[in-house]
C-alpha cells in the first residue's frame, strides 16, 4: 500500500504501522518502504512517517541517511511549522554520521527569526548532546546565544538545555538572570518549573545567605511594602542595611516567583515553595504553605508527593503549617499511603496548645478499619508521648487501654510503643507491666511479644512474683515462637538467673538448653554466649562477675523520631526527596557562600536587556528618572503595524504591571532632562522612522513623525512613566530594541486583526489646576493636573497627578487622603501618604480616581498629621477619555453605527494660523485625551477614544471647509459627554 | 458521596495496604547503561499505557527505546499494594525511575532516566490524560485503542525530547483537529488530513492558551461557579473541619481576541485562589479583579478556596443510630437526613454511602424514600435518597445481619454524603459583572451557582 500513488493509502498503511509501534512490535521490516515517503507532500503522511523514523532510524542507520536531505531541504522552508518539526525530527535521528549537519542546523536555527524554531533548536541541544557529548563546547557557544534570547518561547527550553549540557557554566546565567527573573511570569509553566529550580541553585551559590541575621531582624522587606511608598521604601532600605542587605537580585528573585504560587500547575507552586523553602528569609518562607496546602485537594499522585515535602519542612518549621492543622485531618477514604503521610505530618506539628485535639482526632484513627494505618497512628501517639512531656501520662493510659482492644495488630503495636515510653520512663510502672504479662497468653504478634519479654525481664525486680511465671510459660512454648521471641526468652532467663537466680535457675538452663539445639544460628551463638557469661564455671573468670552489670545496664531510651528527618538534605521537590535516596543527576545545592560574589557580574550591557533591568534599579537605587520616550517608537509601531499588536501589549502587560508600582513615585524626581529627552527623542524618532518605512506606507510615517515632533515640543517632563518607556539609554539601542521585538511579533501577527486598542498617551497637557492654595492650607499648596497615563490604577480609573509643595518652614508629616465626599458610583484610588515633606520641598504623587463618566467634582480631604482641608477636583471632559488607535476604515463603520441621536456637530470657524493639520492635530490633543486616526484626506482629522469608566468610543472628525469654518462632528453613545466636548473644542479651534 | 468524580479525580475507596514506596538504590544505574548515552537523559523517556489487568497496551518512546520489561518493577509494586490506589506514584528500579498516575482505570507510566521534579512528571501525565478526555470524551482504553495514530500524534506534539512542548488544548486542536464523525467522513472523500499545517499562532504569542481567528455567530460566555463543601463531622453532630473549596469553570465562545474582566460584589471572601495562565495577576492582586483574555471553549478559570475562618454552614444534617448488639449477630441501623439553613433552595441528588464493618453479612433495611443497595462483596450500601423536603424527612431504617460468631465491630463506619444545591454558592460569592474589551459585539453573559458536597464525612 506504501507503494501506491494515493495519498489515502499511503495514510492507511501508516496509520497501521504506528498501531503497530504503538503496541510494541517490531515493524523495522518495512523501513525502506517507509522512508521513501519522507518527501510526501500531505503533511500527515509526513507526520507519521517522523513518528516511524524516529522509533527506527537507530536500527537502520545507512537507510536513515536517505531521508535526510529531505529534512535539509524543509530547514529552509519558509513555512516556520515545517522548518521546526524537521530540525525536530532530524536531531531525533539517533545516527552519529548526521552530528555535523545536526551542528550546523542547530546552529542555523538559533539565529532563525522565528522564536519557534528557536525553541526547537534549544530542544535539539539536548539531543545532540547525549549523541555526541564531544560537541560540548560548540553546543555551549550556541546555549550562550540562546539565554540571550529575549522571547519567553525560548527561556524554557534554552534552559533545559543549559541544566543538561552545563550546569556547572553558572557564569552564564549571570547576564541573563536579571532578564529570566523577569520573563519568568511569562514563560509557559513548564519552563517555569525548570527555570526556577536552575535559579535556586543558582542563588545558592551567588546571595549570601538571610537565615543567618534572621534572628535579630525581623527582615523588614516584607511583602507590604512592595507595594507601599517609595519614601517608605527607602527608609526601610536604610534600616537594613545596618544589619543585612538583601541583594536586590535575590530580592528580585522573590518576588517575581511569589505570583506563580497561584499557579495552576501543582509542580510549579512545587517549585516556587521549595525555592522558598531554600531561599527567603524564613520569616517570608512562610507565603509558600497556604498554596501547598490548597494541592491536597489535588489528585492522590499530587497529594502523595506534596505531603512528602510537607512534611519534610514541618519537621523543622513547624509554625509554617500549624494554621492548616486541620486541613491534615485523616479521611477514611483516602489511601493508606496519603492517610500514613498526613499523620505523619499532624504529628510533626504537635505541641502543647493543639496536642488534645489531636489526641481526641487519633482515638478516632485508632479505631479505623484500617488496620495499617491504626498501627501508624498508635506509633504517632508514642512520638507525641515523648516529645510532648505534658501529656506522655495520658498517652499512656490511652495506649494501655488499646491493649484490650480485639485487633491484634493495634494491641501488638500498643505493646511495642508503651515499650518504648516505658524505656523513656522507668519510674513505677509495674502496674502496666503486669497487665501486659497477663495480655502474654493472647498476644501472638513476635514483635509484641518479643517487647513484653523484654520489659518483663528489664524490670524484673518491680515484678518479683510475675517474671519467673511468665518464664515458665514461655519456656514451655519456646520450639514454637519467632526467633525474635526466642532472643527475648533467652535475655528473660538470663537476667532473672542472675537476680533470682533461687527461682529460675532451672528454667534459664532447660531454655538454654533448647536455645543450643535450635536451627537457627543466631540463638545458638546467643545461647553460648548467655551460658558463658552467666553460669559460673572455672575457665569464665573475670567477666561473669560483671554479668549483672552487663545484662542489667541502664539502656538509654530510645528516640522516637520522624522517618522524614534526614530527608532535609535534599533539595525539595526533587526526585531524590522524595526516594530519599540520590537520583542519577541530582544537583547539590551548595551552601550559602559566605560572601556574596560580585555581583556586578549580573549587570547587563544597555543595549541588551535594559528594558527590563532598568526598572528594577529604578526602584532599588532611585535611578536618574530619564525614561520617557520609548513610548513614542512603540506607540509608532502600534500605528504603523495597523494589525493591532495585541501581542506586544500582552506582552509587556506583565512588565507593565510589574512597574507599575514604583515608576508613579518615581516621578517625584522626574523633573529634569528634558533637553536631553528631547534631544534623544527625535534621535530614535528618525531610526523608527526607518525601520518602519519599509512596512508602512510613506505618507503614514510621515505624518507620524510631524506628529511627533509636535509632541515632542510639548512634551511635559512630568513622569511618563509609562511603563513601556522605562529605558534610559541612547537611541542605538532604542531602535535595536524595536527592531527586534518588531520581527518576533510580525511573524507572530499572522491572522490576529484586532481593530482598536487602548494606545498610550500622545500627549500630556501642561496645565496645572490648583487645588488647594498654601495661604488655604497654611503653606501647604497642592496642584493637580491630568497624567494620562493609561491602565494606572485599573480600567475606569483616571490617573491624576497631585503635586505637594511645602511653603511652610517646617516639616508637614503625614499627607494623606481624609474623608471623600463623592458622588454616587465614584471611587478613588488613592495616593500612598507621603511620610514627611521638608521644607521647601515638593513632592508628586499619583492618585486614581473613577468619574463615572461624568465631570462632577471629586471632593475630599487632604489630610496632614494635624491638620485637614476640602479640597476638589474637577475633570475637564477631554480627561475623560483614553486614546483609541483604529484605521481610517474601522473608524468610519464605527461612525456609521453612531448616527443619529448620537452624533452632534457645530459648525465653527478656524483662526487662520490654525488651519494647517499639525496645528489642528495639536490643539486637539492638547485639550482631550484622544487619537489620532490617520486620514487619507488632508481636510478631515479624525480622532478617536473611548471613555474611561464605560469604555464607550468616542470619535471626533474636523473636517476643514471653505472660507476659513470647519465642522466639527462628534459621534458617541454618551451624548453628554459628547454635547459637552464639543462645547469645549469649539474655542480650541476658534481662537489663535 | 465520597467524592465527586470530577474529569481530574478518581475514586477513592479505603483499604489497608502498603505505601511506602520500594527503594532500590540505584547510585550505579547510570554509568551501566551503554557508555554513549552516559550523559543524562532529562525528563520523561517512555510512556507506558497500562489497563487494569495488566496489559501494556501503548508505548511510546522520546528517546531511545525502553524495553517493556521495565514495567515489571511496576507490576511487581501494583501486586503488594493490592489495591490500585495504594501503588505508589514513584518507583525507583536499578536504572530508571517509574512515574505513574491512575486515571480512569488506566496506569500511565512514564519511565525516567534521571533527577527531575516529580510534579512535573505527574502533572504533565494528568494534561496527557485531561487531553485525551478532550479529545475522545473519555479517556478509556477503547477510546486510545480506537484513535491510536491521534494519540501518538498528540504524544509526538506535548513531548519534545521528553521535554513538554506544546500542552494546551487550543493549540493542539489546531495542530491536530480532534475527531469528529463528520470529519472523518469529509476527510475520507476529500483525503484532507486531520493534521494543519501552519503553526498555531497562539505557539508564538504571550496568550499560548488562545487560538487566533475564532470566530462564532452566538457570541456567549458562561461561567459556572460550583463550590464543594469538606467537612467532617463528629458523632455528636458538631463540625470538626470544614471548608469550602471552589472553581469557576467557564465556557466561553466569543469571537476574535475579547479581554474579559469579571469582577466579584465580595472577592475578600477567596482566601486562595490559583489562576488559569491568562488571568493578570496584578490586576487581581490591586483590585481584585479577573481581568483575562480566555481561551477559547471549556476550561477552568480559578479554583479557590474559602478560608476555615468563616463559618460554613452545613447545609444538611444526619441523625443516625448503628448499633450491634454484644453476641448476637445482628445490629440496629437507622439513619434520618434532614436540611439545615439552606436559604430556601431544596437539596437535591442526595446520596449517602456507608463502607460497612466487614463482619456485616447483610442488610434488611426499609427506605421511606429513594433506594438502597448493599454490596455485599465490598460491604458499601448506597442509598439514593433524592430531594430532601424539610415537611418529610426521609430514613433508613432496618437490621444488619453480622457474621454470627465475629466479633462485634468497635467502630461504627463513617458516612459519606453527597449532595447539591442548584443556584447557590454556599460561601455567598456572587459574581458582579463581566466587562469586554477589545470586540464590539455584546456577547450573552451566564452565570450558574452549584453547591455540592465534596468530601464530606459525618
Amino acid at each position: 500500500m506504501l507503494e501506491s500513488s494515493k495519498d489515502s493509502a499511503k495514510l492507511d498503511a501508516m496509520k497501521r504501522i504506528v498501531g503497530m509501534i504503538a503496541k510494541g512490535k517490531n515493524a523495522s521490516e518495512l523501513f525502506p518502504a517507509v522512508v521513501k515517503n519522507v518527501a510526501s507532500k500531505n503533511i500527515e503522511i509526513k507526520k507519521l512517517v517522523y513518528v516511524y523514523l524516529m522509533r527506527y532510524a537507530e536500527e537502520q542507520q545507512d537507510l536513515a541517511l536517505l531521508s535526510i536531505s529531505t529534512f535539509q531541504r524543509a530547514l529552509k522552508d519558509p513555512n516556520q511549522l515545517i522548518r521546526a518539526s524537521a530540525l525536530r525530527v532530524l536531531s531525533s535521528i539517533r545516527v552519529p554520521i548526521i552530528v555535523p549537519i545536526m551542528m550546523l542546523a542547530i546552529k542555523e536555527a538559533s539565529s532563525d527569526l522565528s522564536p519557534y524554531v528557536r525553541k526547537n533548536a534549544a530542544h535539539a541541544i539536548q539531543k545532540l548532546y547525549s549523541l555526541d557529548p564531544e560537541q560540548k563546547e560548540m553546543l555551549i557557544e550556541v546555549i550562550e546565544k540562546l539565554l540571550k534570547d529575549r522571547s519567553t518561547l525560548v527561556a524554557g527550553s534554552v534552559v533545559m538545555a543549559f541544566e543538561e549540557v552545563c550546569p556547572d557554566r553558572i557564569d552564564l546565567i549571570h547576564k541573563n538572570y536579571r532578564k529570566l527573573c523577569n520573563l519568568l511570569v511569562d514563560v509557559e509553566e513548564w519552563g517555569q518549573v525548570v527555570i526556577i529550580h536552575m535559579l535556586t541553585r543558582y542563588a545558592r551559590t551567588q546571595f549570601v545567605s538571610p537565615w543567618k541575621t534572621d534572628d535579630d531582624v525581623v527582615e523588614e522587606y516584607n511583602e507590604n511594602n512592595f507595594y507601599e511608598s517609595d519614601g517608605e521604601q527607602k527608609e526601610k532600605d536604610r534600616n537594613v542595611k545596618k544589619t543585612y542587605t538583601m541583594d536586590p537580585d535575590h530580592r528580585l528573585l522573590l518576588r517575581n516567583t511569589k505570583p506563580l504560587l497561584q499557579s495552576r500547575n501543582a509542580a510549579v507552586v512545587m517549585a516556587v515553595a521549595q525555592l522558598y523553602w531554600h531561599l527567603a528569609p524564613k520569616s517570608e518562607a512562610g507565603i509558600v504553605s497556604k498554596s501547598l496546602v490548597r494541592l491536597l485537594r489535588s489528585n492522590r499522585e499530587v497529594q502523595y508527593i506534596v505531603l512528602q515535602n510537607i512534611a519534610t519542612m514541618s519537621i523543622q518549621r513547624k509554625g509554617m503549617f500549624e494554621p492548616y492543622l486541620k486541613s491534615f485531618y485523616v479521611r477514611s477514604t483516602d489511601p493508606t499511603m496519603i492517610k500514613t503521610l498526613k499523620l505523619e505530618i499532624l504529628t510533626n506539628l504537635a505541641n502543647e496548645a493543639n496536642i488534645s485535639t489531636l489526641l481526641r482526632e487519633f482515638q478516632t484513627y485508632v479505631k479505623s478499619q484500617d488496620k495499617q494505618f491504626a498501627a501508624a497512628t498508635i506509633q504517632a501517639i508514642g512520638r507525641c508521648a515523648t516529645n510532648i512531656t505534658e501529656v506522655t501520662d495520658t498517652c499512656l493510659n490511652g495506649l494501655v487501654c488499646l491493649l484490650s482492644n480485639r485487633d491484634e495488630t493495634v494491641v501488638a503495636e500498643s505493646v511495642v510503643v508503651i515499650k518504648k515510653l516505658l524505656q523513656t520512663q522507668p519510674a513505677h510502672h509495674g502496674e502496666i507491666i503486669k497487665h501486659m504479662a497477663k495480655l502474654l497468653d493472647n498476644i501472638t504478634v513476635p514483635v509484641a511479644r518479643a517487647s513484653i519479654l523484654w520489659l518483663i525481664g528489664e524490670y524484673c525486680e518491680r515484678v518479683p512474683k510475675i517474671a519467673p511465671d511468665v518464664l515458665r510459660k514461655t519456656a514451655k512454648s519456646f520450639t514454637n515462637e519467632d526467633d525474635l521471641v526466642k532472643l527475648q526468652i533467652l535475655n528473660l532467663g538470663a537476667k532473672l538467673y542472675l537476680t533470682n537466680s533461687k527461682q529460675t535457675k532451672l528454667l534459664t538452663q532447660y531454655v538454654l538448653n533448647l536455645g543450643k539445639y535450635d536451627q537457627s544460628y543466631d540463638i545458638r551463638d546467643r545461647t553460648r554466649f548467655i551460658r558463658q557469661l552467666i553460669v559460673p564455671n572455672e575457665k569464665s573468670g573475670a567477666l561473669s562477675k560483671y554479668a549483672k552489670k552487663i545484662f542489667l545496664a541502664q539502656k538509654p531510651a530510645p528516640l522516637l523520631e520522624s522517618p522524614f528527618k534526614d530527608r532535609d538534605h535534599f533539595q525539595l521537590g526533587t526526585l531524590s526527596h522524595t526516594l530519599n535516596s540520590r537520583a542519577t543527576g541530582y544537583l547539590e545545592l551548595s551552601d550559602w557562600p559566605d560572601v556574596a560574589p560580585d555581583p556586578a557580574v549580573r549587570n547587563v550591557e544597555v543595549a541588551e536587556s535594559a528594558k527590563e533591568w532598568t526598572a528594577i534599579l529604578g526602584k532599588t537605587k532611585k535611578e536618574k528618572p530619564t525614561e520617557k520616550f520609548y513610548s513614542e517608537s512603540e506607540e509608532e509601531e502600534d500605528e504603523s503595524a495597523s494589525t493591532g499588536a495585541t501581542e506586544s501589549e500582552s506582552g509587556s502587560e506583565s512588565e507593565k504591571e510589574d512597574k507599575e508600582e514604583g515608576s508613579s513615585d518615581e516621578s517625584s524626581g522626574s523633573s529634569s532632562s528634558s533637553e536631553e529627552s528631547s534631544d534623544s527623542e527625535s534621535d530614535s524618532k528618525e531610526s523608527t522612522a526607518k525601520k518602519t518605512s519599509g512596512a508602512v506606507k510613506e505618507s503614514n510615517a510621515e505624518e507620524s513623525k510631524k506628529k511627533a515632533k509636535g509632541i515632542s515640543k510639548n512634551r511635559n517632563t512630568s513622569s511618563s512613566s509609562d511603563t513601556e518607556s522605562s529605558s534610559s539609554e541612547g537611541s542605538s539601542s532604542d531602535s535595536k530594541s524595536v527592531s527586534d521585538s518588531r520581527s518576533d511579533s510580525d511573524s507572530g501577527k499572522s491572522g490576529s486583526a484586532t481593530s482598536s486598542k487602548v494606545t498610550t498617551q500622545v500627549f500630556v497637557p501642561t496645565k496645572t489646576h490648583e487645588m488647594l492654595h498654601r495661604m488655604t492650607g497654611k503653606g501647604l499648596s497642592a496642584h493637580y493636573h491630568f497624567s494620562r497615563q493609561p491602565d494606572m490604577f485599573g480600567d475606569h480609573m483616571v490617573p491624576v497627578q497631585v503635586t505637594v509643595t511645602n511653603t511652610t518652614d517646617q516639616k508637614i508629616e503625614n499627607i494623606h487622603i481624609g474623608e471623600k465626599k463623592l458622588p454616587l458610583g465614584m471611587r478613588i484610588h488613592e495616593f500612598n501618604p507621603i511620610e514627611c515633606l521638608e521644607p521647601g520641598g515638593s513632592v508628586t504623587v499619583s492618585m486614581g480616581i473613577d468619574f463615572c463618566d461624568s465631570t462632577q467634582t471629586a471632593s475630599f480631604q487632604l489630610c496632614t498629621k494635624d491638620d485637614h482641608f476640602n479640597v476638589n477636583i474637577q475633570p475637564p471632559v477631554g480627561e475623560l477619555l483614553l486614546p483609541v488607535t483604529m484605521s481610517e476604515k474601522d473608524f468610519k463603520k464605527e461612525q456609521g453605527m453612531l448616527t443619529g441621536m448620537n452624533e452632534t456637530s457645530a459648525t465653527i470657524a478656524v483662526a487662520p494660523q490654525n488651519s494647517t493639520s499639525l496645528v489642528i492635530i495639536e490643539k486637539v490633543v492638547k485639550a482631550a485625551n484622544l487619537g489620532v486616526v490617520p486620514s487619507g484626506q488632508d481636510n478631515i482629522h479624525r480622532f478617536a477614544a473611548k471613555t474611561v469608566h464605560s469604555g464607550s468610543l468616542m470619535l471626533v472628525t474636523v473636517e476643514l471647509k471653505e472660507s476659513s469654518t470647519a465642522q466639527l462632528i462628534i459621534n458617541t453613545e454618551k451624548t453628554v459627554i459628547g454635547s459637552v466636548l464639543l462645547r469645549e473644542l469649539k474655542p480650541v479651534l476658534s481662537q489663535g | 458521596m465520597l467524592m465527586r468524580c470530577g474529569p481530574g479525580c478518581h475514586c477513592p475507596s479505603p483499604s489497608p495496604s502498603n505505601l511506602i514506596p520500594k527503594r532500590v538504590t540505584s547510585k550505579e544505574s547510570c554509568q551501566a547503561t551503554d557508555g554513549k548515552h552516559r550523559q543524562s537523559q532529562k525528563m520523561i523517556h517512555s510512556l507506558f499505557l497500562i489497563n487494569c489487568s495488566g496489559d501494556i497496551f501503548l508505548e511510546k518512546h522520546w528517546k531511545s527505546v525502553v524495553s517493556q520489561s521495565v514495567c515489571d518493577y511496576f507490576f511487581e509494586a501494583q501486586e503488594k499494594a493490592i489495591d490500585v490506589e495504594n501503588v505508589p506514584p514513584v518507583i525507583s528500579t536499578p536504572h530508571h525511575y517509574l512515574i505513574s498516575i491512575y486515571r480512569d482505570k488506566i496506569f500511565f507510566v512514564s519511565v525516567i532516566q534521571t533527577e527531575v521534579p516529580p510534579l512535573f512528571v505527574i502533572e504533565f501525565l494528568h494534561r496527557v490524560a485531561d487531553t485525551f478526555q478532550d479529545y475522545f470524551g473519555e479517556c478509556s482504553e477503547t477510546a486510545i485503542k480506537d484513535n491510536v495514530v491521534i494519540v501518538y500524534e498528540l504524544l509526538e506534539e506535548m513531548l519534545d525530547n521528553g521535554f513538554p512542548l506544546a500542552t494546551e488544548s487550543n493549540i493542539l486542536k489546531e495542530l491536530i483537529k480532534p475527531p469528529t464523525i463528520l470529519r472523518s467522513v469529509v476527510n475520507s472523500i476529500t483525503g484532507s488530513s486531520n493534521v494543519g499545517d501552519t503553526l498555531p499562532t497562539g505557539q508564538l504569542s504571550n496568550i499560548p492558551w488562545r487560538r487566533a481567528g475564532v470566530k462564532y455567530t452566538n457570541n456567549e460566555a458562561y461561567f459556572d461557579v460550583i463550590e464543594e463543601i469538606d467537612a467532617i463531622i463528629d458523632k455528636s453532630g458538631s463540625t470538626v473541619f470544614a471548608e469550602i473549596q471552589g472553581v469557576i469553570d467557564s465556557c466561553i465562545k466569543l469571537s476574535g481576541m475579547p479581554d474579559l474582566s469579571l469582577s466579584f460584589m465580595n472577592p475578600r471572601l477567596l482566601d486562595d485562589v490559583s489562576f488559569h495562565p491568562c488571568i493578570r495577576f496584578k490586576r487581581w492582586e490591586s483590585e481584585r479583579v479577573l481581568s483575562f483574555i480566555p481561551p477559547d471553549g471549556n476550561f477552568r478559570l480559578i479554583s479557590y478556596r474559602v478560608s476555615s475562618q468563616n463559618l460554613v454552614a452545613i447545609p444538611v444534617y444526619v441523625k443516625h443510630m448503628i448499633s450491634f448488639k454484644e453476641n448476637s449477630s445482628s445490629g440496629r441501623f437507622d439513619v434520618t437526613i434532614g436540611p439545615k439553613q439552606n436559604m430556601g433552595k431544596t437539596v437535591e441528588g442526595v446520596v449517602m454511602t456507608v463502607h460497612m464493618p466487614k463482619a456485616v453479612l447483610n442488610m434488611n433495611l426499609t427506605a421511606t424514600q429513594g433506594s438502597y443497595t448493599f454490596d455485599p462483596v465490598t460491604k458499601v450500601l448506597t442509598w439514593d435518597v433524592g430531594k430532601i423536603t424539610p415537611q418529610k424527612l426521609p430514613n433508613l431504617k432496618g437490621i444488619v445481619n453480622l457474621q454470627s460468631g465475629a466479633p462485634k465491630p468497635e467502630e461504627n463506619p463513617s458516612l459519606n454524603i453527597q449532595f447539591k444545591i442548584q443556584q447557590l454558592a454556599i460561601s455567598g460569592l456572587k459574581v458582579n459583572r463581566l466587562d469586554m474589551y477589545g470586540e464590539k459585539y455584546k456577547p450573552f453573559k451566564g452565570v450558574k451557582y452549584i453547591t455540592k458536597a465534596g468530601k464530606f464525612q459525618m
